[in-house]
């Protein structure tokens, strides 16, 4: 999109990992082509385009969204946090560093939408059961782990993440 | 040798070399790559199966001087992908031999226009017949490929088949099939191409095997190898989807590029993906068995057929793993296994983990309870009496050298899953309840590596070198796609080096700084190509001792210090070491006899099954995965690719079917091409014994496919163990099952149907 077009465009302003953005870009276009290519956060990954498979999975006013499913201006003075937003001047996330340790991750493709989606699941639900943990990961697809160590991961996050310090974290932002 | 007691490195769970990257969201796939003045490629595919190209005209509506139009005559060098048979098109050329076969590219700096642009091309065809499965290939009335249709064929013979059956005392028939199934990497097929006049051609992209891209860009566009570069970016997830059809899509999108002038990316969205790449073979395995009162084994007559679709890509190595793989890990001394790849006008197939053995094991476990329910023996127990043991000879006539351990891994499975005790309580509950459980198991093995003189032909050349800023950096064209290269190899050049692990470095996957030391596929990685690692690092101390000081023991900085003497006085600190096949490794192609594989990873699954008969649906309750895989290097990442290739190996046996429809598939999304979620998945538990092999690095063999070859025989076996009926074919959705047990209720209510 070159300048003299995006200029047509209506503004469209949004929190983005507690910064205000503001795009002036066609207001059906995808949230994840917005991220990705106007905001230059590429960590939110397109896996279908059809909101099966959960990798461009973000949070939008603390819920989980398939940000391939979310025309930009529904966004339109929200919160959103990506991938990008998780860790703190560099330091891991304690979800993060769950899946570090656990081997959660392997291709790695799946695995920002995994971590947003646990970090929403952990936030909802701060010690959840494996049924539940099996639920709330049930719209992000991995093909490379069977799962197992990413419900390790999830685990290991609730037990090293006190639910009170995990909302302090989220609030920061 | 490397029986190492100890060590400090290898043998436990360092961090994923690249994990932090892909946890922070800023490992770099090719679709999140972009580069100034960037275009787009797209694609034009064939609508019918096959027939000759009348025509191609471009619809007035679109401006066409916008666009880079590519077709086959704008191919520079040879038309064709380089692989193994020179028969698969880089672009048709007047012809068309599979729905979706590119014909047309389109180049547009608008993504969004190229969707419009590719409906907007009209291509006429005067249609062929087809041949659209292995039955109508098989009777060579309609002649798709080559003179008979036939890509391939082995005959392996052992012993005299033809003489054995007068002495059975049971004589068991069986024909299994499997389906097609899709790799389903997360991340699509994406490619980004340069073009220039000096350097030549330069691509990015998501991709198993370096080299093979390499050859084909050289071969179409006709130029030498040092103007040819191919760079492996992030890539999520391959699983052998990503091991040939790169190679195409290189070339595509250095035909636009070449052509444009441009950067051109081309990165396929889902449907396309799914309908034009590769997918596993599907196979029709025909098994007659004789066996002694005893049920021992006498004989085995093997009739096994894959459908290769429209070109041959892999399909004569996946045919030959299919046939080694045929026979299962038994002792048998009659056996002849004919097996044949037949050309069809399906989309090609090609590479998936396991690699024809995922098949040729589903029918021959299948088959061992259906001998077992014939003889009246439990399936246990007949696997028990024929397992092969140390020195024993295979069908290939290969001595077991190293330990075979069935007898210890089966009695770990039936002891970690409670097989006999669930097996007896589910019959007791089964008939109250609409809801019928079941176990079944498999047992089998897994060659590693390269098959018979595979990897002396391929003659991989694999080191390591020292950059000033003091960093060892691991030189391969292995490349990671999430199963651990990365890791696995640092780590032994870590260990074999003596220094901290945080000081070894990959060196990028670029064929512009890294030998060839083939491709990454057939579980060979670890054990080949780690075994290359530990040899150039050992041989690295051994020149630093002689030339630069260096001491018999050394801390990490001693070390870095000791290869700055060495630059100085003889100048690039670098190591490199070629393949060298273990001791009595010999292999006779002509004759198909000898030692197959260098090393076999074996192993015993379990399923728990449970059959809904209301719904009809089979749910994987539970899954012990017992398996010897000599040394494990990294115990979480080899669990995790156990639990990976179980869970696959579950989707390819009850979840995902391939729907076709004309040569085309009609299921082309995640919506209705259904894998295994998290809500799916049962509790899968991972055991390893662990014989260390003394050619492999630090005692590893191969695991990457094991995981695949055993869920599916296992899962049904269960789902007989629960139901009574044993089914011959997978996938077994709910309405295969609803077909499969209606149809025995009713045979069960008023008896066979009548003879023919």
């Amino acid at each position: 999109m070159n300048e003299k077009v995006s200029e047509r465009w209506p503004a469209i302003r949004f929190t983005v990992n507690g910064e205000i953005r503001e795009v002036k870009t066609p207001p059906m276009k995808r949230l994840l082509d917005v991220l990705r290519e106007e905001l230059h956060l590429t960590g939110t990954k397109e896996g279908c385009g059809e909101g099966e498979c959960g990798s461009c999975s973000v949070r939008m006013n603390g819920e989980l969204v398939n940000s391939c499913l979310v025309p930009v201006l529904q966004a339109e003075g929200a919160e959103v946090q990506t991938v990008e937003g998780l860790a703190t001047n560099g330091v891991l996330h304690p979800i993060q560093e769950a899946f570090l340790k656990c081997g959660g991750a392997q291709c790695g493709i799946c695995t920002p939408g995994m971590l947003m989606a646990t970090a929403q699941l952990l936030e909802r639900n701060p010690h959840p059961e494996m049924a539940e943990i099996r639920e709330g990961l049930a719209g992000n697809l991995c093909r490379c782990t069977g799962f197992m160590r990413i419900f390790e991961s999830v685990v290991q996050a609730a037990t090293e993440k006190p639910a009170a310090e995990s909302e302090e974290v989220q609030h920061a932002r | 040798m490397s029986t190492h007691a100890t060590t400090r490195i290898v043998g436990s769970s360092v961090p994923r070399k690249e994990g932090i990257d892909k946890l922070l969201g800023r490992a770099c796939y090719v679709d999140d790559m972009e580069r100034e003045g960037m275009w787009y490629g797209a694609t034009v595919r064939s609508t019918i199966p096959r027939g000759m190209i009348r025509s191609i005209s471009y619809d007035r509506r679109i401006d066409w001087s916008e666009f880079t139009i590519v077709t086959a005559a704008d191919v520079p060098g040879e038309n064709h992908i380089h692989l193994i048979i020179a028969d698969q098109p880089c672009l048709a050329d007047g012809k068309v031999n599979h729905c979706e076969e590119p014909i047309v590219l389109l180049a547009h700096a608008d993504r969004h226009k190229l969707r419009e642009a590719v409906k907007a091309v009209k291509i006429e065809y005067d249609p062929l017949p087809v041949v659209l499965s292995i039955e109508e290939s098989e009777k060579q009335e309609t002649i798709v490929w080559g003179a008979d249709n036939l890509i391939k064929s082995f005959l392996l013979e052992k012993g005299d088949v033809d003489a054995a059956w007068a002495n059975a005392a049971h004589i068991v028939e069986g024909e299994y099939r499997t389906g097609a199934q899709e790799h389903l990497y997360i991340e699509n097929n994406g490619i980004i191409a340069e073009y220039d006049a000096e350097r030549g051609v330069t691509v990015w992209g998501s991709l198993q095997c370096p080299y093979y891209v390499f050859k084909s860009l050289r071969s179409v566009f006709d130029l030498p190898e040092a103007k040819v570069r191919v760079i492996q970016t992030e890539t999520g997830g391959a699983f052998g989807g990503k091991e040939d059809y790169p190679s195409t899509l290189a070339c595509h999108a250095a035909l636009l590029a070449k052509k444009s002038g441009r950067v051109v990316k081309m990165v396929y969205d889902r449907m396309e993906d799914l309908a034009a790449t590769t997918k596993r073979h599907p196979s029709r395995v025909r098994h007659r068995t004789a066996v002694d009162g005893e049920g021992k084994l006498l004989a085995m007559d093997i009739d096994l057929a894959t459908d290769g679709g429209a070109y041959a890509t892999l399909s004569s190595t996946v045919l030959s793993r299919a046939t080694l793989h045929s026979t299962g890990p038994y002792l048998c001394p009659n056996v002849r296994v004919h097996s044949r790849a037949w050309a069809t006008n399906m989309v090609p197939y090609g590479a998936f983990r396991g690699f024809g053995a995922p098949q040729a094991i589903f029918a021959m476990e299948r088959h061992m309870d259906e001998v077992a329910a014939a003889i009246g023996i439990d399936p246990v127990e007949l696997r028990r009496r024929n397992f092969l043991h140390d020195g024993d000879m295979t069908a290939t006539e290969q001595v077991m050298r190293e330990p075979v351990i069935l007898d210890r891994l089966l009695e770990r499975a039936l002891d970690e899953s409670g097989y006999h005790a669930k097996r007896q309580k589910f019959a007791s509950e089964n008939a109250a309840s609409a809801v019928k459980r079941g176990m079944g198991l498999a047992a089998f093995y897994h060659g590693s590596g390269f098959t018979g003189s595979g990897e002396v032909v391929l003659n991989s050349l694999a080191g390591v070198d020292v950059t000033p800023d003091g960093l060892v950096r691991v030189l391969v064209s292995n490349t990671e796609f999430g199963q651990g290269t990365n890791t696995i190899l640092t780590q032994v050049a870590a260990e074999a080096l003596a220094i901290d692990y945080t000081r070894v470095t990959m060196a990028p996957a670029d064929t512009g700084q890294v030998p060839n030391s083939g491709p990454t596929v057939a579980s060979r990685t670890s054990m080949v190509v780690g075994r290359l690692i530990e040899r150039a690092s050992l041989q690295l101390v051994g020149m630093l001792r002689a030339d630069a000081g260096l001491g018999e023991s050394y801390d990490t900085e001693e070390f870095f210090a000791a290869c700055e003497r060495y630059r100085a006085a003889k100048g690039a600190v670098l190591s490199t070491c070629r393949y060298e096949p273990p001791p009595g490794i010999v292999w006779d192609d002509k004759r198909y006899h000898g030692e197959a594989y260098p090393a076999f990873a074996w192993a015993i699954y379990v399923a728990q099954v449970a059959v809904d008969t209301v719904t009809y649906s089979a749910e994987v309750e539970g899954f012990w995965a017992v398996q010897e895989v000599g040394r494990v290097l990294h115990p979480v990442m080899a669990a995790g690719q156990i639990e990976g290739g179980v869970a696959q190996g579950i989707g390819y046996a009850v979840y995902e079917k391939v729907v076709w429809q004309d040569g085309r598939m009609v299921n082309n999304q995640m919506t209705n091409y259904i894998m295994p979620t998290a809500a799916d998945v049962p509790p899968i538990y991972v055991y390893f014994e662990q014989i260390p092999f003394r050619y492999g690095a630090y005692g590893a063999k191969g695991i990457g496919e094991l995981p695949h070859d055993g869920p599916a025989p296992a899962i049904v076996n269960a789902i007989r163990d629960a139901t009574g009926v044993g089914f011959r074919h997978i996938p077994l959705l709910p309405e295969d099952l609803f077909a499969g047990l209606t149809v025995h209720e009713l045979v069960e209510s008023i008896g066979e149907p009548a003879q023919r």
